[in-house]
């Protein structure tokens, strides 16, 4: 267990900069989910910390111990890859016993430390396999068994899930909740996909563009998203945006014509100030399209999902998803009406991308949450 | 592609026969005059009926070239040569592939060009430098002055000399350092992920243990590939075993065919036990290839790596 502390770390392949600047503070413990598009630097932060990439400038400490000039070996991380990177032509027993040999570890103890570790994973009765012989589902076990039997201070998983189906996926999910739990070791779990992050991370850090765009709990995070690219990044279906501008304390309008209600909060140095409004297609109301204050929009098609349906709308060219649990039908060119609750509206500087946000802190820079 | 036309169906089988009689006629031509006395193997033309005297041959042809002595320089002579290929080969290869240095572009060049330099092309520096190996170094004390200071200030000469001729060690060196395994090894190098080195350096493996527990077993079906290929070539060396040995205990069983063969000057044209010495001196690539098959197959068809 250990805390890491990431201060100003850089990264840039020759003249090409794609990690700029990021400060983070992991406390002891904490399963950490680094979240971000493909390319958005997630997955260098990742190995900078374990090692595997030099670190250009800025620090990581492990433990209060800093890192930089450490070999990989010397920091205590164990690492889950992609395409777990077992070695072919050990068996089970031997991929996992790997690093306490290279370590010197007597065999009789390795052995009994390899089935301790196996029977935690569920591999016992594979131990003489070689990874060919394995689903794909074993081999993360293996990968995993790996990285435990090292007892790292901290646990690295580089989209440890992605080359799994999705059932699979959502199984090892659990697990590697559960067994964090049970290791309590500082974790850093880096994927490109939402639900994963959502789920497994008490801290969640989102990137793009090799900054970090938010760092929060993840509820924190979809409730208020610090920035445009953090709101149409995290949920599914994708967040709506409307273009516009605040006409007046408590009124946005598209144009002169098209205006609706919103908090009134949003008045003095926000007045006359174009934005970006985004609403979640979860916090869309249908309502019938003679309401007063209904957005009037025409039915574009409909997805169903099972649960639910998402109604893709179209208002006045723009096109406007809306998420909904009703029974109700729809037809293509059916005309319905929208209303947005003012509370679940978000508003974002049109050029900046930075949120709006009346009479709420600022959010705070580095926002930590520890471990339950 | 699966095309079913019986003619050129019966026409490529026709080739494929064809080239494989033109490739097994000479040695059924060797085996069949080995197996003759003097006056069937002169008979022209020789009748391709097996005569009775195989064994008479073999044990003629094994005593006239001193085989037993032979045959053991050629096997430590393509031993070595193979062992020492493979061993550079691996290592330089490694080098290349999995080092970031500043040179690294300029050794993969240089060991590139050697490729294009042969044995038989660079032969007689490569016979000066076997006759002194410490030649170069000689030079190099001449060239700056350092010998002629010495010289001046002690009173001693120095005068390096390391005769390579007419040792094993002559006979292997200048056959290891080509490229052609380095190149195997590389292509082979670069198909390895990168995941695999990442997580061996972070079980805490080093450089060296990295090649010798994890690169070296998974190259093992390119290693014995290249070793059947090269103890082949090594076997078969002609060239270079003659220029560097004069004392026949170090000649090797394929320069001793040579001797084998009948001239004009006199002595009897007995082909037959000649060709016996071919039949001996077949065997030992011909059983490496056999066995060595047999693994590599094995390799493929495993399906790790």
């Amino acid at each position: 267990m250990a805390h890491i502390a990431i201060r100003g770390v850089r990264k840039s392949y020759g003249k090409t900069p794609v990690v700029h600047g990021v400060d983070l503070d992991l406390p002891s413990g904490t399963f950490a989910v680094i979240l971000g598009p493909s390319g958005c630097g997630k997955s260098t932060l990742l190995r900078m910390i374990a090692g595997l990439e030099e670190i250009t400038a800025g620090e990581i400490a492990i433990g209060g111990r800093a890192v930089n000039r450490l070999e990989p070996r010397e920091r205590g991380c164990a690492m889950v890859f992609q395409n777990y990177a077992l070695y072919p032509h050990m068996t089970v027993a031997q991929n996992m016993g790997y690093a306490l040999k290279v370590a010197g570890v007597p065999k009789a103890e390795r052995m009994a430390k390899v089935r301790e570790v196996a029977k935690l994973v569920g591999l016992e009765d594979f131990l003489d396999r070689k990874p060919a012989a394995l689903s794909g589902g074993q081999r993360q076990r293996v990968a995993m068994g790996r990285a435990i039997i090292r007892e790292p201070q901290v646990f690295l998983f580089d989209e440890p899930l992605s080359n799994l189906d999705a059932k699979l996926r959502v199984q090892m999910r659990v697990e590697i909740r559960r067994l964090h739990r049970r290791l309590g070791a500082t974790s850093v779990f880096v994927t490109h996909d939402q639900v994963e992050a959502m789920t497994l991370a008490d801290v969640l850090i989102v990137m793009n563009k090799g900054v970090v765009e938010q760092i929060g709990r993840p509820a924190e995070i979809y409730n208020h998203p610090r920035t445009r690219f953090v709101g149409s990044f995290i949920g599914s279906p994708a967040m709506n945006f409307i273009e516009g501008r605040i006409f007046a304390p408590g009124l946005f309008g598209f144009d002169e014509t098209k205006q609706i209600a919103i908090d009134p909060a949003y008045g003095g140095r926000f007045v006359e100030r174009s934005a970006a409004l985004g609403i979640r297609p979860e916090a869309v109301e249908i309502v019938p399209v003679d309401l007063p204050d209904a957005l009037a929009a025409t039915v574009d098609f409909v997805e169903e999902l099972g649960a639910g349906r998402v109604v893709h709308t179209d208002i006045d060219g723009l096109s406007f998803a809306v998420a909904t649990g009703g029974e109700a039908e729809f037809t293509p060119g059916q005309p319905i009406g929208l209303r947005l609750p003012p509370s679940q509206l978000h508003f974002f500087d049109p050029h900046t991308g930075l949120r709006l946000d009346a009479g709420l802190p600022a959010e705070p820079r580095l926002a930590v949450a520890t471990a339950a | 592609m699966i095309e079913r036309t019986p003619v050129l169906n019966a026409l490529t089988h026709l080739i494929l026969i064809t080239g494989l009689v033109l490739v097994l006629l000479p040695f059924v031509i060797v085996l069949v005059a080995a197996t003759k006395d003097l006056q069937g193997v002169n008979q022209v033309p020789m009748s391709l009926i097996p005569g009775r005297h195989l064994g008479e041959n073999l044990a003629a042809a094994w005593d006239r070239a001193d085989f037993g002595l032979k045959l053991v320089n050629s096997l430590v002579v393509a031993a070595g040569v193979t062992a020492g290929k493979i061993v550079l080969a691996a290592l330089s290869a490694f080098s290349i592939v999995f080092f970031r240095y500043r040179a690294r572009m300029l050794v993969f060049w240089l060991i590139f060009t050697t490729l294009m330099l042969p044995l038989e092309v660079r032969i007689v520096p490569t016979y000066a430098i076997a006759a002194n190996a410490l030649a170069p170094l000689q030079s190099v004390l001449d060239l700056t002055g350092l010998s002629d200071a010495v010289a001046w200030a002690t009173d001693i000469q120095i005068h390096l000399e390391w005769n390579l001729l007419n040792s094993y060690t002559g006979l292997i060196l200048p056959l290891i350092a080509t490229a052609t395994g380095t190149f195997l090894y590389r292509q082979f190098f670069l198909t390895v992920p990168d995941e695999l080195l990442e997580a061996s350096k972070m079980d805490g493996a080093g450089a060296m243990r990295f090649f010798v527990e994890i690169l070296v077993p998974l190259s093992r079906t390119n290693m014995l590939a290249l070793a059947a290929i090269l103890f082949v070539y090594s076997w078969n060396q002609y060239l270079w075993p003659l220029l560097v040995t004069t004392d026949q205990s170090f000649s090797t069983a394929v320069m001793q065919l040579k001797r084998m063969i009948p001239t004009f000057q006199g002595g009897l044209p007995d082909w037959n036990v000649a060709m016996a010495a071919t039949l001996i001196v077949m065997v030992p690539p011909l059983l490496v290839v056999a066995l060595m098959q047999r693994w590599f197959v094995r390799g493929l068809i495993a399906t790790e790596k």
